[in-house]
């Protein structure tokens, strides 16, 4: 029985990261739209969210039957509520990445050169490699690497709090393009949920190694 | 909560085979403390030694202290029918004796105390409804115990033991020999009694011992490796042996 069970579990964390990889590849995919305006790989993104919500139900599923049919307690039992926890996570960072290349429809109305460009490259970097090192912390289950995500949400949150600023001044000095402008503040709102995120997975990679919830206790209990 | 049972530096011997090794154990007061631990492990001896029952059989003692309500039970001077009467024992395989359910229960009661036809009658009803099986005998009173299905008979052990009004349930696999439903009957049974007892039960179902027990002791090769709140051991156990054992990676 506990063969199965880890057989299971083995094959269900596979099928965790394959989804990741792919959820990973589209939030790039979504800010390379952007920066070109890229309507096709926009819709690509848009189009492929439907496999990713699949995916997510059938782990969703396979979560539910191992619950069910091996009564995991302790060590077992965090993983499987890990990757139920994760799948969810990784299935809204899905949804993220179709806002982001919803946006791309709208920005390319505003054509090329009219508009001071928000510049996303230093905020994708963060986010991105924050999702990426949370979701090798899972691959790895390297709590040491999640506690290094989770002490970088920080910053995201204040580059995101410039773009809040940037935004706010030049829909003030280009009323006529704060359309433009709002797609930006939408766009860096999204990774700033995808950095919020990628601190939720990690400190499910915590919960599952050690036991301990954490949630809430880093930064005075706010995020 | 104050400790109704506590095990200090106890050792328990087969002849020359120790089988107990320095045991520490505090038990809570109306609460219920799950034994696990693989078969041999000395789950049953430990519950053994509670009420001095291993001492009908020759070349077997227990050093070490034994505390119930802060005495310790293993010395000499103790009344051990009056320990027995105080810690009762449920057994796995249900043991009604071969008489009525009727004097199943009332047996105890002529044993230990002086009582009146009526206050039997009161204590043998008090004790069947006690063990949620007044409904189902009320009107068969004077059928053998030996006639009712395996769970009812582990319930008519259960009123048998609490009609003596105990303080203390020993539990030895209470539900190993019955199906789920009556399983579920003695559970729920379990949950109810330890408002007025505390109760100690040795099983070999960790989901049993995880929904029903407030404490876990996990025993291996005569040894407490942990004990704790259930919700702990079965969470995120100290002990590496624990976690394997309650995953099923061995035993």
């Amino acid at each position: 029985m506990t063969v199965h069970f880890i057989n299971e579990i083995e094959n269900l964390t596979l099928l965790l990261l394959e989804v990741t990889s792919k959820v990973e590849h589209a939030v790039q995919q979504a800010i390379q739209a952007t920066f070109s305006h890229d309507v096709p790989l926009a819709q690509k993104i848009i189009d492929a969210d439907d496999e990713i919500d699949a995916t997510e139900i059938l782990i969703e599923e396979e979560c539910l039957k191992i619950l069910a049919l091996y009564q995991p307690v302790a060590g077992d039992l965090r993983k499987v509520i890990t990757i139920l926890k994760v799948n969810n996570e990784i299935e809204r960072v899905g949804d993220l990445a179709v806002n982001i290349a919803e946006r791309v429809f709208d920005m390319v109305s505003y054509g090329e050169n009219m508009v001071e460009k928000l510049d996303f490259e230093e905020m994708t970097g963060k986010a991105c490699g924050m999702l990426k090192k949370s979701l090798d912390s899972l691959t790895y289950r390297d709590t040491a690497i999640a506690a290094e995500v989770i002490s970088l949400d920080d910053e995201v949150d204040k580059l995101h709090h410039d773009a809040y600023l940037f935004v706010r001044e030049k829909m003030l000095q280009h009323p006529n393009q704060s359309g433009y402008y709002l797609d930006c503040l939408t766009i860096s709102r999204c990774l700033e949920r995808i950095a919020d995120i990628a601190t939720n997975i990690s400190e499910d990679v915590i919960y599952m190694e050690q036991g301990i919830i954490v949630r809430h206790l880093h930064e005075g209990g706010t995020k | 909560m104050p400790l109704k049972l506590e095990a200090k530096n106890l050792n328990f011997f087969y002849g020359n085979e120790q089988v107990l090794f320095n045991n520490n154990l505090p038990v809570e007061e109306k609460k219920i403390t799950a034994v696990i631990g693989p078969s041999g492990c000395g789950k049953s001896t430990f519950l053994r030694v509670c009420n001095r029952i291993f001492e009908l059989y020759r070349n077997q003692r227990a050093e070490g202290e034994l505390l119930l309500d802060g005495v310790n039970v293993l010395l000499p001077e103790v009344d051990v029918l009056e320990l027995r009467r105080n810690v009762g024992m449920i057994f796995q395989k249900p043991t009604p004796f071969p008489m009525s359910v009727f004097d199943n229960v009332a047996y105890p009661l002529k044993l230990h105390f002086k009582l009146s036809r009526r206050e039997t009658f009161d204590r043998v009803e008090q004790a069947l409804r006690g063990a949620s099986l007044w409904d189902e005998v009320k009107d068969k009173l004077k059928t053998s115990g030996l006639a009712l299905s395996g769970g009812q008979q582990q319930r008519l052990c259960i009123a048998r033991a609490i009609a003596a009004e105990p303080e203390v349930l020993l539990m030895d696999e209470p539900t190993s020999a019955l199906d789920p439903l009556a399983t579920s009957k003695i559970e729920e049974l379990m949950v109810e009694l330890k408002k007025r007892f505390t109760i100690m039960v040795v099983t070999h179902n960790m989901q049993q011992a995880a929904r029903i027990s407030d404490a876990t002791a996990f025993f291996y090769k005569g040894v407490i490796v942990e004990h704790g709140t259930t919700t702990k051991i079965f969470t995120n156990p100290a002990n590496r042996k624990t976690e394997e054992y309650i995953t099923g990676r061995f035993g």
